[in-house]
């Protein structure tokens, strides 16, 4: 097994925090991981990407993820500004977060989940911001199928301790539960 | 074993905890800074028992951290590109002192123009200073070097300082698995500071005052003595260091898949990683090649590359800077050594991922048979060096 996702997010989502922690449950679950940002200068609200290499064996590259198996969307709104299907293998998967589902063209595996709902009703908000990275990662273990809830629970209480590690895996439970692929 | 997920930079910020390093002192600098900001939290909340001095400069961070180090304590610094250079003038006194210091190096371009991105001008710029010189393949690696560093450095045999290199973003801002071991477990491995001499108030002592030739150049002759018995070092401190805690790296280079292949690859830093995947894909290809990792630049392995070099067909070099006007300068550093050989293998320097171009084992591939094929049909090359600037994939 070997997997490469690109996340595409807005500077303050937290992408880059969702691929680290997917790394850390990929650990727990006896898997080896990479995560890292594009480099470049980001800044908040701006379109943001984060990548993860998730595998069976140990990672020895560091080059760019080019063509992905799997793009996860933070915002539908980046559809428009962006080209987020750009090198995903046919077949490939798409999560979205959105409320609804959504028409992509294209022989994928198109996932939508409401990460923003969960969010806001766990009050995870910053600065008029909901925080969705955790629902995310939960969704994205769950389309993903081969990492745990119970490594990402773990990986997030790893990240955060009491209470704010407590919701923020309600988060993830929710919305590994509530995922829909788009038939 | 103790596995987290850490970026290269926190890597090596655990290491130096692990190594309990009692002075810090650095100016932030992209992409190093996160390093000496974990420190500096690690101190804050009181993990960490240092001494974090604030400078305004680059050449006052590592004076600052010689300071530390002449006075008996264990030192450390981060920089990386333009604060590297800036600092170049007391990597010389550091190590005319032979004064062990550690410090890390997260390689990065140097400008004009800006440029962020991984590239080994600014480490390769230090091979003349006395400095012995390391790059880390991976975060684990950065990690173990860092540790590795530290009894390297306060051996009796070196007294010299150290760089541990990684490449921008590519280790430094890359989460992956690494194993901070255990604090006892470290304690047991890596004894207190030692050094040639201290100075302190008590017993006054006088460093760098005018040599007159003939002694200047027996201080010069001593340091290549201790770069000589550095390679020693190094091998018994990986070696020893893969007997307690399971990992080492093959000293001074790594070969990997060598002893058997026609055609050798060397290069260092972090696409060492995609270049064994590189090898790999091409050996079911029916490429018989393997790869020369060089971990340390200072001091070089002359014998080691020479024994694992000879007999070859070809040999490849990747340089990610460039010398002007030469050539690459591990390519300048390879040719040399085999040129000692009657019969040196057939040679290029390829110039590829420079100011931080992305370089995948796709790349690494087509340069690699591409080589090859051309020593096949030809034997020889016209052009010393070639560039690659292929970002096709």
């Amino acid at each position: 097994m070997f997997v490469e996702i690109r996340i595409h997010g807005r500077g303050g989502q937290g992408a880059v925090t969702a691929a680290n922690l997917l790394v850390t449950a990929a650990l727990f679950e006896g898997k080896y991981g990479q995560a890292f940002p594009f480099f470049g200068a980001e800044r908040r609200g701006a379109p943001v990407l984060a990548f993860a290499r998730i595998s069976d064996k140990p990672i020895r590259i560091h080059s760019e993820i080019k063509e992905p198996d799997m793009v996860v969307v933070f915002d539908p709104s980046l559809f428009e500004i962006v080209d987020v299907l750009a090198g995903l293998k046919p077949g490939g998967k798409i999560l979205v977060n959105s409320p609804e589902p959504i028409e992509v063209k294209g022989s994928y595996e198109v996932y939508y989940v409401d990460a923003t709902r969960i969010a806001l009703e766990l009050k995870l908000v910053v600065a008029g911001w909901a925080l969705i990275n955790t629902p995310m990662l939960g969704a994205m273990a769950k389309v993903l199928g081969n990492i745990s809830i119970d490594s990402v629970v773990k990986a997030i209480k790893t990240n955060w301790s009491g209470k704010l590690g407590e919701i923020n895996a309600v988060a993830a439970e929710r919305a590994f539960k509530s995922v829909r692929k788009i038939t | 074993m103790s596995v987290l997920t850490l970026t290269g930079n926190y890597a090596v910020a655990w290491a130096v905890k692990r190594a309990r390093v009692q002075v810090v002192a650095a100016y932030p600098i992209t992409p190093q800074t996160t390093i000496v900001e974990k420190i500096s939290q690690m101190v804050e909340n009181g993990e960490m028992n240092a001494k974090l001095i604030r400078v305004e400069s680059e050449h006052s961070a590592l004076a600052a951290t010689f300071g530390a180090a002449i006075g008996g304590a264990r030192a450390f610094t981060a920089t990386a590109s333009h604060g590297l250079l800036y600092m170049h003038e007391v990597l010389w006194w550091t190590a005319g002192a032979r004064v062990p210091v550690v410090m890390a190096v997260v390689t990065r371009a140097i400008g004009p123009p800006w440029n962020i991105w991984t590239d080994h001008s600014d480490i390769m710029d230090q091979r003349d200073t006395g400095w012995i010189i390391s790059m880390a393949e991976d975060n684990q690696e950065a990690f173990d070097l860092t540790l590795q560093a530290f009894r390297i450095t306060e051996d009796d045999d070196v007294n010299l300082p150290m760089i541990v290199g990684l490449d921008a973003f590519i280790l430094s801002h890359t989460y992956a698995p690494v194993d901070v071991l255990e604090q006892e477990d470290v304690d047991k491995w890596l004894p207190p500071r030692k050094q040639l001499y201290v100075i302190d108030s008590e017993n006054r002592y006088s460093m760098g005052n005018i040599a007159y030739p003939k002694d200047y150049m027996l201080m010069r002759y001593d340091i290549e003595r201790a770069m000589e018995r550095a390679k020693k070092i190094i091998e018994k401190v990986d070696r020893e260091y893969g007997e307690y805690f399971g990992r080492s790296y093959g000293g001074l280079i790594e070969c990997y898949k060598c002893s058997d292949a026609k055609y050798l690859v060397a290069l260092m830093g972090a696409w060492a990683g995609d270049a064994k995947e590189a090898v790999d894909k091409l050996r079911e290809n029916g490429y018989n090649v393997g790869i020369m990792r060089v971990r340390f630049i200072r001091p070089l392995a002359v014998e080691k590359i020479l024994e694992y070099a000879s007999g070859k067909k070809g040999v490849l070099v990747m340089d990610r800077s460039i010398s002007f006007g030469s050539a690459g300068p591990l390519f300048i550093e390879i040719s040399s050594v085999l040129s000692m050989n009657g019969k040196p293998p057939a040679m290029k320097g390829v110039l590829a991922g420079i100011g931080g171009v992305d370089v995948g084992y796709r790349d690494i591939m087509d340069i690699i048979s591409k080589f090859v094929d051309e020593v096949e049909e030809r034997g020889w090359f016209v052009k010393r060096q070639e560039w690659f600037f292929s970002h096709k994939r």
